[in-house]
């Protein structure tokens, strides 16, 4: 069973959303242990395969028998290991911890929220383990299609027109993509990503390369929302429920930045795009700009949870100027900011839920004294608050450093004073939140037992999964070490310096 | 030299963190307050277990975890964090015991919350000390800004917000702007961030990047009140006394100073800074703290922002000592390190104590005051004398070889500098105590009936006031441990 695992990771939970939504039917409660099991599963392929591959080395898994180049092939290195054990770890965190704020918030949509949340995470696993370019336009548009009807269910009056906004954009970002890789088609005949890589080196110089590079890369970009590609992200992740935006937040930004750098190292390879191509100087200008847009346009918001999608977007900055600086350490830096930040942003979002759970309103102001309402909730989000910040030893702190450390190295100093801009005003955003939640108006302040506000801490299954994501920031800074050692410098090639 | 691997630093850091839980969860004040005397004492003695074998040239190490060649979290115990930890350690259990007269005193609110994070200032501060390399300096510096915040911030009023936010912009965004990008630049050009005896840089750069580290970790590290980033540390003093007079004349001020002597000897190393002539201009930077920070602190009349601006100046007796980079100079420098300590804890503990007895917080309400609190003054006057230099504390000493090292270093001037400084010092402290006890009867503007401070307050002081006078009789330990620093 073992070799299954690649082919295992995709149809468990694609195979249980259909169980999930007959169940539904039957009984709603039904729902969350099939869903729950299927991701488990899941997550223990992941792990498992992760093992395999650090064992072993690169696995193939071939759909149906059929050989690449003309079958599926399925293909697990160090990269998308790490990033399916990722995913499947998040998404199934995720949905432990939002299984009461679910119930809460629509009851009557269970088996539908479900069946597209574990659909959301097949395609995201799809997008990750695959090794042709079309399998991954195909399961692209599987993720983003239930994302859009993921986020459709939120506020009533608002979400329906975010997540049209995001269908609009979305497709187009998949057209892009569509298109590059048909270019792509044209020129090499071939689907399969070892396959083209081996077909293009000889025609790197042709102008239809150069397009479907651009068309890939611009498609890749819409759908992570890269400043100025960015428009649909705010309205969508903040409208959207609080249970599928903890799910969708940390992850589709990431395994699109995840397609990006698997697109440039497995596809057109390095020398294309770092050497051919003299665009990732200027690119990571851009990525300057997104970091510093992104800070700013959340110091102006007043709810935090659109604070936090802008941040995301400042964020998406750092793993994409992180690539583009083309060397190791950057591209480092960036391979280890996707797992941060997926665990950043899950413990944000699922800490926003809490507090959605219990108050009514998100805005700054509905904050006050909150350190005494929900004091384990707020030592969560402080956690990942300082993670942001990239304060040591939060594994935040961490992945800036490589970025930077990759900036110095490239002689890019103008990406390395947007990081650190961007930590001086995440600690701003943060602080400010921290400062609201903290102070409270008292009459005195020397009266021992004055304590009006009582505790309303959330409910344990919430709390618990948010607890141990918080305590994870800080295991998985310490070994950022041994992360970068073993799971991510093996999968840089040699080419990059 | 012998270097012993002993899990022994790592646990002197770690001890005030596992009692946090304890003192969380203690449900009545006294079980609480014994399980942060515990701490207290446990880490004062792990600290001083390692004593002997230090002074006898001994290094202990500990890594916890190995990010990066070069750039671990890990501990090492010489004799300059010796010092330190042995200062901030000793004086963690006195003021223990001063907190729970100020605080039960004043019936102050949330004493659980500000018991847990003095905890973790604590861990902080040793970890600081203790640190082997850059890396695991930042990390407890940041942590010690963050655990300080709430204290600063203890009464939750509107001027503690402000001063809050004062706070953490000079000390945050110093660290991260400043300090950060040198540390990895530091890192990109040697690939080590290990402090080591001759300095890292030496022939890794060039004089114009050297001297752009140099302001960069000078200024960066905040917490040290070099001018122009000085500000915090007044507008901190709204904090409850207790961590006003142990964060902000011990703890963290001192950190912030520890950290810039460590990355001067242990980053830099005394050989490119005097190459390079770039001592000469730390300690002129110095020197115009020293000078100001003594003219501003002469016309405060809030008691507490008098002393602020009296530590702001005093910190940087310790960076001008290192700078002179001549063996007495430092060797004065460092030890200005403890002397200063004790000495202005011990102003910072009568000012808390007049407090708390009459509510006052002007010096120019105090007239009188030492008919009434004859031992908190007669404390205060010891301790002024300490921090202005003279015998019988010891202020003298750590003075006394800062003025040598001026010699030795020929720099005239900066022997002007604190000749004039002194006489500043004195011009604000003494007035003080003048005015507590020379006045008629008339004059006096305390009631019969206002009498000394509960014990747990007064014998603190008491006893800070008393090492500083002892530390003029057996100076020895810390001009031992002062001298090996320095490289004598």
């Amino acid at each position: 069973m073992s070799h299954h695992f690649p082919v295992l990771l995709v149809t468990v939970p694609l195979l249980s959303a259909f169980v999930i939504s007959a169940l539904s039917w039957v009984k709603k409660s039904f729902c969350f242990p099939v869903a729950l099991l299927a991701l488990g599963t899941s997550v223990y392929s992941a792990v498992r395969l992760l093992f395999q591959v650090l064992d072993q080395g690169v696995v193939e898994y071939h759909l149906g028998g059929w050989m690449p180049p003309w079958g599926i092939a399925y293909r697990v290195d160090l990269l998308n290991g790490l990033v399916l054990v990722v995913v499947s770890s998040v998404a199934l965190v995720n949905l432990f911890a939002t299984h009461k704020s679910v119930q809460k918030a629509f009851p009557e949509k269970i088996g539908t929220f479900y069946t597209l949340y574990v659909l959301f995470v097949t395609g995201l696993m799809g997008i990750t383990v695959t090794g042709d370019v079309f399998n991954l336009y195909v399961l692209l548009e599987i993720a983003s299609l239930t994302a859009y009807a993921l986020i459709a269910l939120g506020q009533p009056d608002r979400a329906p027109l975010a997540s049209l906004n995001y269908v609009f954009i979305g497709t187009l970002g998949a057209c892009f993509y569509l298109l590059g890789i048909g270019y792509l088609y044209i020129m090499t005949g071939s689907l399969n990503m070892a396959d083209i890589a081996t077909l293009l080196p000889p025609i790197y110089h042709s102008k239809a390369v150069l397009v479907a590079f651009i068309f890939c890369m611009v498609g890749v970009c819409i759908k992570m929302a890269f400043f100025p590609l960015h428009m649909w992200l705010p309205n969508a992740y903040t409208y959207a429920p609080d249970a599928a935006s903890s799910l969708i937040a940390p992850l589709m930004t990431k395994v699109m930045v995840y397609v990006m750098i698997r697109l440039i190292l497995s596809v057109f390879l390095p020398d294309f795009s770092f050497q051919v191509l003299h665009i990732s100087h200027a690119l990571v200008w851009l990525a300057c700009l997104a970091i510093i847009m992104g800070s700013l346009l959340a110091l102006a918001q007043t709810n935090i949870k659109r604070m936090l999608t802008y941040v995301l977007i400042s964020e998406i900055g750092y793993m994409v100027g992180g690539v583009w600086l083309g060397n190791r350490l950057g591209m480092s830096g960036a391979i280890l900011h996707i797992l941060n930040d997926a665990i950043m942003t899950l413990c944000l979002f699922l800490a926003i839920g809490n507090i959605a759970y219990r108050i009514q309103g998100l805005d700054l102001t509905h904050l006050k004294g909150l350190f005494r309402k929900m004091p384990l909730t707020m030592a969560a989000f402080v956690t990942a608050g300082l993670s942001v910040i990239g304060v040591p030893p939060t594994c935040g702190f961490f992945s800036k450093w490589y970025l930077i450390s990759g900036a110095i190295q490239a002689g890019h100093y103008g990406f390395m004073v947007a990081l650190l801009f961007s930590s001086l005003v995440n600690a701003i955003l943060f602080f400010r939140i921290i400062e609201i939640a903290y102070f409270e108006p008292m009459e005195s302040h020397h009266d021992a037992n004055v304590s009006k506000v009582s505790l309303m801490e959330a409910p344990l299954t919430m709390l618990v999964p948010l607890l141990i994501v918080a305590v994870s920031l800080v295991v998985v800074g310490l070994y950022s070490g041994d992360i970068v050692t073993t799971l991510i410098a093996p999968v840089l090639p040699k080419g990059i310096g | 030299m012998e270097t012993v691997n002993s899990i022994r630093p790592f646990l002197a850091v770690i001890v005030s963190l596992c009692a946090i839980p304890l003192i969380a969860s203690a449900r009545r004040p006294n079980v609480r307050e014994m399980w942060t005397f515990l701490a207290a004492a446990l880490k004062f003695l792990l600290v001083i277990s390692m004593l002997p074998a230090v002074l006898r040239g001994s290094q202990f190490t500990y890594t916890l975890v190995e990010f990066l060649p070069g750039a671990s979290i890990s501990f090492k115990v010489d004799a300059l964090g010796m010092l330190f930890a042995l200062v901030a350690s000793s004086l963690w259990i006195i003021t223990s015991a001063y907190s729970i007269g100020y605080m039960r005193g004043l019936k102050e609110h949330s004493q659980s919350r500000y018991f847990c994070f003095f905890a973790v200032a604590l861990s902080a501060t040793i970890g600081v000390a203790f640190s082997a390399n850059l890396l695991t300096l930042y990390l407890f510096y940041e942590m010690l800004s963050l655990a300080t915040y709430p204290l600063v911030t203890h009464h939750q009023d509107p001027a503690a917000r402000q001063s809050g936010r004062k706070y953490l912009t000079y000390i945050l965004g110093t660290s991260i702007g400043l300090v950060l990008p040198a540390m990895l630049i530091v890192y990109h050009l040697t690939g080590s961030l290990e402090f080591s005896a001759g300095g890292l840089l030496a022939g890794h750069a060039s004089k114009g990047l050297v001297a752009l580290l140099l302001i960069l970790f000078l200024f960066g590290f905040a917490k040290a009140a070099v001018m122009p980033f000085h500000s915090w540390l007044p507008a901190a003093m709204v904090a409850p006394t207790p961590v006003s007079a142990l964060l902000h004349a011990v703890a963290v001020v001192k950190v912030g100073v520890f950290s810039i002597v460590r990355v001067l000897t242990g980053i830099f190393g005394v050989a490119i800074l005097s190459n390079f002539h770039l001592g000469t201009v730390v300690c002129y930077i110095a020197a115009f703290t020293i000078i100001v920070g003594s003219l501003v602190a002469l016309s405060q009349d809030e008691l507490k922002r008098r002393l602020a601006f009296s530590t702001i100046s005093q910190l940087s007796y310790i960076i001008l000592g290192v700078a002179l980079l001549s063996p007495k100079g430092m060797t004065g420098g460092i030890v200005h390190i403890a002397m200063h300590a004790f000495g202005k804890i011990t102003l910072f503990f009568c000012a808390g104590a007049i407090f708390v007895a009459t509510g006052k917080k002007y010096v120019s309400d105090m007239v009188g005051i030492g008919r009434r609190m004859p031992v908190t003054m007669a404390a205060f006057f010891v301790g002024a004398l300490s921090v202005i230099g003279l015998p019988p504390t010891g202020g003298f000493f750590s003075k006394w070889y800062l003025v040598l090292g001026t010699l030795q270093a020929h720099q005239q001037v900066m022997l002007v500098v604190l000749l004039l400084s002194s006489f500043l010092n004195a011009a604000y402290f003494l007035p003080v105590v003048y005015r507590a006890f020379f006045c008629t009867d008339e004059e006096a503007m305390f009631e019969k009936s206002v009498k000394e401070a509960p014990p747990w307050c007064l014998v603190p002081l008491v006893l800070t006031a008393v090492i500083s006078i002892f530390l003029f009789f057996y100076p020895d330990i810390f001009f031992r441990l002062a001298e090996m620093a320095a490289g004598m």
